[in-house]
Parts: structure tokens; sequence; C-alpha cells
């Protein structure tokens, strides 16, 4: 049997919409961190977007059929049997397409019909594995050897690992976790908090990891992604931390922009900063702000790492 | 969490008689308060089957009460109103015109599938909640909310090109649910975003604008995709006892 090592060595990169349009910084840190792991990302060509979750509320089977098209591709163009997706909704959505696909046989007949009028082999079920950012590099490169390239640390910097909804519910479509041993936990997911630990991180003791921000709304009904997201901000300063890790570009810039409009609408201004984890990662690992994209995020944080001495 | 208490008593239901006596005893005025009774007879029978075809809706029969979807609900925490259990009942009860009360809240689900995740019964709340917003607006009781405006003006592009463009998301989703393009925090998140890389961020913005993102050779799959939306659609509205087609 192939480790898990082994398998994620080289893996099939989908970056999807957002990390090509306001979430940049996110993947300029997973491609630096990539270089700096040694670890091989091929991207999958002429991707198309996942669906999200806008397509789902207008026919399910289409978000379906959409990321299936990104699972074909990796299997037979990319040829690769893994897929590794930085993005909670991509990740979430490949994942919910392979359940369908293998548990609905309406959404098998969609995928199929529609693939055949695309010109390109309709996927089948347990072709390819998806993986988050988060797995590619807790397994594929190994927690012994991440603690061994550490070069500066965290310095001890307090953080919130936020996860948002998408990373763990609705929990059938993730029949991996929870199952002991070191899967993740889809109550208290901590793969996150784990990786920033031996990059010298202090996470502090976070409720919220898996509170919504209201992203399904954050235009459409935006003074209630204000309050929920505000919530958070508010409770990771409660819980002591500086900064909120983030793993999703969807939970990163909802937190950004509401943590902006909850100071201009509700006068609640709040400090804590908002740090994709693999800026925070890469600098740990001597990797310069820049090279991790840090001067591209919207929350202004690079004086903040200069003075914790942590670049 | 907190049990939230509603009074069931509407202010409308409420008789107060000025004049009032009963077996010889004067009950005018405050003694006389009485609670009109209440006969339903409007049930829409065919309210559960109606939900249940469309999407996300599917499971609703299954549901027990037992309330976790509401106790776990990330709106209903926000708004005590916003009540998926209750809700269901009602579909299942067919009582339509209870529901419409609540019909100007419901879209607000946040699909954070919280309840999806506590549901015992596996009803997936969150789909019901999609499916009878869906069904307020193909039934007309209400014009499309800011919600499906977004998703349509999402779709739209993604059909279209394969992948979206956020800049020109953002944009036309103000332009068609009729709000400015110039917010203070908009300004304010933009101005931020400018700090260290004014040049870049342009030049992004004028590329997107001018080479809209697409895949490539996504002609036959954009035709295959509206053709299966088309049908689906029909299906719908024939399920809802409506024409085949949007205003015909
Ligand atoms: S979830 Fe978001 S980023 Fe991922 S492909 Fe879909 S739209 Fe793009
Ligand atoms: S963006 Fe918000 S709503 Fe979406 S998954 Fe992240 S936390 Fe949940
Ligand atoms: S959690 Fe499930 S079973 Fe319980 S009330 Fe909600 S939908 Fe019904
Ligand atoms: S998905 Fe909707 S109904 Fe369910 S808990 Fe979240 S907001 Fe409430």
């Amino acid at each position: 049997m192939q480790t898990r090592k082994e398998k994620y060595k080289t893996v099939a990169y989908y970056p999807g919409c957002a990390l090509e349009g306001t979430a940049q910084p996110y993947n300029t840190s997973t491609k630096a961190i990539a270089k700096e792991l040694d670890l091989e990302l091929q991207e999958i060509e002429n991707w198309n977007c996942c669906g999200a979750m806008e397509v789902k509320n207008i026919d399910p089977e289409i978000q379906t059929y959409l990321s299936s098209r990104v699972l074909s591709l990796a299997k037979n163009e990319t040829k690769q049997d893994v897929v590794m997706a930085p993005c909670n909704g991509c990740y979430h959505n490949l994942k919910k397409a392979e359940y369908d696909i293998e548990n609905k046989q309406k959404s098998r007949d969609v995928v199929e019909k529609i693939s055949k009028k695309a010109d390109h082999p309709a996927y089948e079920a347990g072709e390819v594995e998806t993986i988050h950012a988060l797995d590619w590099i807790k397994f594929g490169y190994g927690e012994e050897e991440l603690r061994a390239k550490i070069k500066g640390g965290l310095k001890g910097l307090k953080v919130a690992n936020y996860y948002g909804c998408m990373y763990t519910r609705p929990r059938h479509i993730f029949p991996e976790k929870d199952q002991g041993g070191d899967s993740e936990s889809t109550s208290k997911p901590h793969y996150m908090d784990d990786l920033l630990e031996i990059a010298g991180a202090v996470n502090v003791d976070f409720a919220m990891k898996t509170a919504c921000c209201g992203g399904a709304h954050t235009l459409s009904d935006s003074d209630m992604s204000t309050k929920l997201v505000l919530n958070i901000l508010q409770a990771a300063e409660a819980a002591g931390a500086e900064v909120i890790a983030t793993e999703c570009p969807t939970c990163h810039s909802g937190l950004e922009m509401h943590q902006i409009r909850a100071l201009k609408r509700l006068s609640k201004q709040t400090n804590v900063k908002v740090i994709y984890f693999t800026q925070l990662l890469g600098m740990a690992m001597g990797l310069s702000p820049r090279k991790v994209g840090l001067h591209e995020n919207v929350s202004d944080s690079m004086k903040f790492i200069r003075e914790k001495g942590i670049a | 969490m907190a049990i939230h208490e509603k009074s069931l008593i509407r202010p409308e239901n409420i008789r107060t008689h000025d004049n009032l006596v009963i077996d010889g005893v004067d009950v005018s005025g405050h003694w006389s308060t009485f609670i009109e009774s209440r006969v339903v007879t409007d049930y829409n029978e065919a309210l559960e089957e109606e939900i249940s075809a469309l999407p996300g809706g599917e499971y609703i029969h299954r549901c027990w009460q037992c309330g976790s979807c509401t106790n776990s609900c990330t709106v209903n925490a926000v708004n005590p109103d916003f009540n998926p259990r209750y809700w269901i009942y009602l579909i299942r009860m067919g009582m339509e015109d209870e529901l419409l009360r609540d019909k100007e809240i419901i879209w607000q689900c946040v699909s954070c599938n919280k309840c999806t995740y506590s549901c015992p019964r596996d009803v997936a709340p969150e789909g019901v909640m999609k499916a009878t917003a869906h069904w307020l607006e193909l039934k007309g009781h209400t014009e499309p909310s800011n919600s499906t405006i977004f998703d349509t003006e999402f779709t739209r592009q993604v059909v279209e090109t394969g992948k979206i463009e956020d800049g020109r998301i953002l944009q036309n989703f103000l332009k068609n649910s009729g709000q400015p393009l110039v917010q203070d925090w908009l300004i304010q998140m933009v101005k931020q975003m400018l700090r260290n890389l004014p040049f870049k961020f342009l030049f992004h913005l004028g590329w997107a604008t001018l080479f809209k993102p697409k895949t490539k050779n996504w002609d036959k799959a954009r035709a295959a995709i509206e053709e299966h939306i088309a049908e689906e659609k029909a299906e719908q509205r024939v399920a809802l006892g409506l024409s085949k087609q949007e205003g015909s």
C-alpha cells in the first residue's frame, strides 16, 4: 500500500475562482509552501468553477456536474489520483459530488448525460481522492518533517483557528472524518491547530471554530453577515487571540470585509488580524511576508508581524 | 440555548366587548376578553408534496419534530422568528396561511448546515429551507429575494463562461438588486486593498474586465447545462400545478 506521504507528494491542484481573484495571497502562499517543501502541484488545466453554493441553489445536479468535470480532468488530463483544493467551497463541492455520484442515481444520470454532450469522460465514483490543503501538508509532508523546517517560527503568537462551515458539514460527505486515530474531527477540527502549533503558535481555546460567518449572504443580507462575523471576531479576541488563522478564501474575505463593515455600520471595532494559515506557516519557515503575499491581504498585518519579530 | 417562548395569541384574535351581560352578570370591558376560537379549514393538502418535489425538500416526510434543527440554527440565534422546525410542521400539516406569515424571512437561511449536522432523521432541513424559499417565489408569494438575485447572476456567469469573476458579480448583483455601487464600507475595503499594491490591483481589475476568465471549449457543456436547467424548471413548475413556462 502506498503511504499518504507518497500519494500526496504530487497532486492535481485545483485553485478555484477565488484564489485567482480576490484571494490571490492564499494562492501565492500555497505555492510558496509547495516550493519550500518540495511538494509538486500540477494545476488542472482548463478547469471550471465547482458551482459553489449559488449554482446548487439554482440546480443541485448542475453543481454536481460542474464539480465532476474538475474531477474528471484531474483523472484523465492531469493523470493524478489525488486532487488538492485549498478553498473550503471547492473542497466541499468535490466531496459532495463524489458522494452524490456514488449514492444517487439521478446525479449519475445527469453527470453522464452532460459529460457525453460536452465530449469528455464522465467521472466515476472513486477515481480520485479529494483533499484539503490541510491534509496535503499534514500527511503529504509530515508533521515531524515540518518541525525540522521551521526557521524562526511564530514566537508564541496567539492564534484562533477558524475552519468555517464547509470543511466539516454536512458530515455524510466526509466519510473519512470522525474515524478516530489521526482522522479529522467534525465537531472540533484540529488539523490547522496541529500545523500552527508545530510552527510555534499558541492556539487559544476557541469555541467558534466551525461557526458560520454568513458567507452565503455576504452581499444579499449583509447585516446578518456582519453580525455573525462580529460574533466570531469578538469571541476570538475574548479568547485572547491576536490572529485568526483561516483556511478558506470565502471565510477569510468574509471576516476581512465584515470587520470593516462592523466598524462602519455598527461602530464596533475589533483589532484581531486575519491571516491565511499558509501565510503563517510560510513565515514560520523563514519566508518573507511579501513572498507569502501578506501585503495583499485587506486586513493590514505587516506592521504587526514585524513588531512580533516574526519577519 | 434558551428556549424561545412565542405567544400564540395574536392581537387580532382577542375580542373585548364593551357591553356584555352573561347569565345576568355584567362582564363588560376588561372582564370580557375572549380569545376568538379558531377553526382552520383552508389546509393545502398538497403542500408537503409540492415542497418535496423541489430540490432539497425530498426528505421532509421523515421529520419527527425534535427541534434539533432550530436549536442549532445560526439564523435562529440572531432572529428567533427564524424557525425551521416550526415551518416543517406547518408544511406537513398543510397550513399554508401560517407559513406565509413568515414568507419574508425564510430565504435568510445561510446554508451553514448545522441543522443537517444535528438532525437525527436525515431530513436535511437546509434543503427544505431552500425548497421552501424557492416554492414561495415560484408560487408568486414573494419577489425574488436578494439571495436568488445573487445566485442567478452567479450561475449565469458560470454557465456562460465556466468561471466567475468576483468584481463583475459584485457590480451586476448591486445593479440587479437596486443597491448603489458606492457604499462606505466597500470604499474602505477598496482603499485597504489599494494600500500596498495600487498598480497590481488596478491591473488585475482591468485585466478581468477585458479578458473575462473563461474555460476553453466550454460551448458544448454550456448548451447541455442550459438544456438541463430548462427541463428541470419545467418539471418543477408542473409539480406545483403551474404552467410549464414562466408567464404563460
Ligand atoms: S467554491 Fe468558490 S472558489 Fe471554489 S470554484 Fe467555486 S466559486 Fe470558485
Ligand atoms: S465562508 Fe462562512 S458561510 Fe461559507 S463556509 Fe466559510 S464560514 Fe461558512
Ligand atoms: S432536526 Fe430533523 S427531525 Fe428534528 S425537527 Fe428538525 S428536521 Fe425534524
Ligand atoms: S442551514 Fe439554514 S436552517 Fe439550517 S441551521 Fe443553518 S441557517 Fe439554520
